[in-house]
């Protein structure tokens, strides 16, 4: 075993551990690449040039820092004060930019030409467009077929900004099965493409390098937390999937003993409450998986979460108690997109209703506490699909 | 010393080339393509037993693994019927890290050994990560065939190839199993980097698609493994085809 961290927010170890979750199970054709990406990586974080430059282009482009919002009508409902950290004010409509600008400057300093992505609801999928279009990379991204479908209007978006986008019929034909084509097409074309990971899911360093690019979140946060309220948040809560926007939320708090982190899991893809270890694209984490280790499709009404893993740091916060992951229902989710479009005039992304749902569920047990809520992306997205659900008791045509 | 390591040196040292095919476990059919295999001239056979995320396959072999998923296919499934194959060639299995990890290393390599299995292929278990099951392997006699790729820079080569038992799968291009028009040049390039280091068998896999290019490889390499091409044959036409295309590919490769 190895020796734990200094502090939670310490870098994994050399093999890529957080405790006994992470690592690199690849194909062989790829150990050199995640390498090369590895030394890119730290050598980039590490120069101050690089990072002035993500900054320069997060200030000018993606419209950091994102404001934090106090919503007193539903913190009054709820009896909590709730604060949103507003990631669904970035440009494109949530946290992945954060991500996607990193990498593709990356990609860029790495030399490559192209980079490949899988995405869910395709909010990766734009954001990886957008940085592409913006940095001149050539751009393919792969998409569930079932998720194409879904979310028609990100993949319109996706090809007005120049982008590829390939269906995917294979498998469950969502997110997991995006995964392993944008795999695939990375092993037969490692040389010049580089791949861009849309969460804190994959092979070392792709966790922990998504986690560093999205721990601008936290690190926004905990300095506008003190300066609004005066100390720490008593819970944080941000949804999870693969789990990118709650890690990187997290990261500004995970070393605050008196902050309750809260990643909240689609009922249908608990990978943390309903799964156990395994290994899948790429590295060992909690897994939705039958009895002998068949990966199983996760199901959520919203297409960025059925993911049936999570990212490595996750599970390591799960093991040692660092973090809870309970899980909300699609019903609940549904009923916290109307309340705080209702409450507060902003429609959440159906990943953040699960973060929302979780609270209205559970604020009678924190009466008077400091919430702080990652919105992790608009609503603007899901609003067709949300339409459809609610047409009659609204009287609209669907 | 292992059953495949024994076999394909002293086969090798006679002047033969080996061949080994790859078949889908649990595919229908499964079992008489690979006695047909072993009637034609087969060295050894690569059994896969179905995963749910291939991320080393291409169509052919996925869409296989698929169907025999659906089918209710598992690994204890196919594993049951290994004794029941009654060829006296050696079986390794093609299978991804997670069906492993689940039941653990030490279980799955006694499952293996149980059934008669010889050797392991596990194309997402990378030398690094290799430790736990290596060692579970070697101590139920289980040889782990290492992969190795056109991309490892040269110090990695040795390492791989030290660790490999049986034989070394050497990738034969940058990307998943599957047909291809020609024989890639890396595949030729890498087996002889493979040859000059290491005296373990080496055997071309991914992307040998046809006779002629299993002749080619073997101009370099000690063998050759053939999968999307043998599958593809399965889902098509049955058994009888496969064990036709394996006398085939056994004629051009014993040409020279």
């Amino acid at each position: 075993m190895n020796p734990p961290p200094a502090t939670l927010s310490a870098p994994p170890d050399q093999t890529g551990r957080f405790g006994e979750f992470g690592g690199r199970f690849v194909p062989e054709t790829l150990v050199p690449a995640c390498q090369e990406l590895e030394a890119a990586f730290n050598d980039a974080w590490n120069d101050p040039g690089f990072r002035q430059e993500l900054h320069d282009v997060h200030v000018q482009y993606s419209g950091r820092p994102s404001i934090l919002t106090e919503c007193h009508n539903l913190g009054e409902q709820l009896g909590v004060r709730l604060i949103l950290k507003r990631e669904d004010l970035n440009h494109t409509g949530s946290h992945k930019i954060n991500n996607v600008i990193g990498q593709a400057l990356l990609a860029k300093r790495m030399g490559k030409k192209r980079i490949v992505a899988d995405t869910g609801a395709g909010q990766h999928g734009v954001a990886s467009a957008t940085a592409a279009a913006l940095m001149g990379l050539e751009c393919k991204v792969y998409m569930g077929a079932v998720d194409v479908e879904r979310q028609a209007l990100n993949v319109f978006r996706m090809k007005l900004l120049g982008a590829e986008v390939e269906s995917v019929e294979s498998g469950s034909r969502t997110l997991k099965d995006a995964v392993n084509e944008a795999m695939r097409h990375w092993v037969a074309n490692v040389s010049d493409t580089y791949f861009c990971l849309g969460s804190v899911v994959g092979p070392h360093p792709y966790p922990y390098m998504v986690r560093q690019f999205q721990s601008i979140i936290g690190d926004e946060a905990h300095e506008q937390i003190v300066e609004m309220t005066g100390a720490m948040p008593d819970v944080v809560v941000a949804c999870v999937g693969g789990g990118s926007n709650a890690m990187g939320l997290f990261a500004g708090f995970v070393d605050e003993p008196s902050t309750r982190l809260v990643g909240v899991e689609p009922a249908g893809g608990a990978a943390v409450g309903r799964g156990t270890p395994g290994v899948v694209h790429g590295s060992r984490s909690y897994l939705m998986q039958d009895e002998v280790g068949q990966v199983e499709e996760a199901l959520s009404i919203s297409a960025g979460l059925d993911y049936p893993g999570v990212g490595p740091e996750h599970a390591h916060l799960a093991a040692i108690g660092r973090a809870e992951y309970p899980n909300v229902t699609d019903a609940e989710v549904i009923d916290a997109f109307r309340l705080l479009s209702e409450t507060e005039g902003i429609i959440p992304a159906l990943e953040s209703a699960h973060a929302i749902a979780w609270l209205s569920r559970e604020a009678h047990t924190m009466q008077s506490q400091t919430v702080l809520l990652n919105l992790s992306g608009r609503g603007d997205k899901d609003v067709a699909q949300m339409m459809d659900i609610l047409a009659d008791e609204f009287g609209v045509e669907s | 010393m292992g059953r495949i390591d024994e076999e394909f040196r002293a086969k090798r040292a006679a002047g033969r080339k080996l061949l080994v095919p790859y078949i889908t476990g649990g595919y229908p059919g499964w079992q008489d393509a690979i006695r047909a295999c072993a009637a034609n001239g087969a060295d050894a056979v690569e059994i896969g037993i179905p995963f749910s995320d291939p991320v080393m396959d291409g169509p052919v072999i996925q869409a296989a693994s698929q169907a025999a998923l659906e089918a209710g296919v598992t690994p204890t499934s196919v594993l049951d019927e290994v004794p029941n194959l009654d060829v006296d060639i050696p079986l390794a299995v093609m299978t991804y890290y997670n069906l492993v990890h689940h039941p653990g290393p030490e279980r799955f390599a006694a499952n293996l050994a149980r059934a008669g299995i010889s050797g392991a292929i596990l194309p997402d278990l990378p030398l690094e990560e290799s430790g736990p099951w290596c060692e579970a392997a070697d101590a139920n006699g289980i040889e782990t065939i290492m992969l190795a790729a056109p991309t490892a820079p040269d110090e990695r080569l040795p390492l791989v190839a030290a660790r490999a038992r049986g034989f070394l799968y050497s990738v034969g291009l940058l990307g998943v199993t599957g047909e291809r028009a020609s024989l890639a040049d890396t595949a030729t390039a890498l087996a002889a980097r493979l040859k000059a280091i290491t005296d373990v068998p080496v055997l071309v896999g991914v992307g040998v698609s046809n006779a002629e290019q299993a002749h080619q490889a073997t101009r370099v390499a000690d063998g050759v493994i053939q999968g999307a091409s043998m599958v593809r044959r399965l889902m098509e036409s049955g058994p009888d085809a496969v064990g036709d295309y394996v006398a085939e590919v056994r004629a051009a490769i014993d040409a020279d």
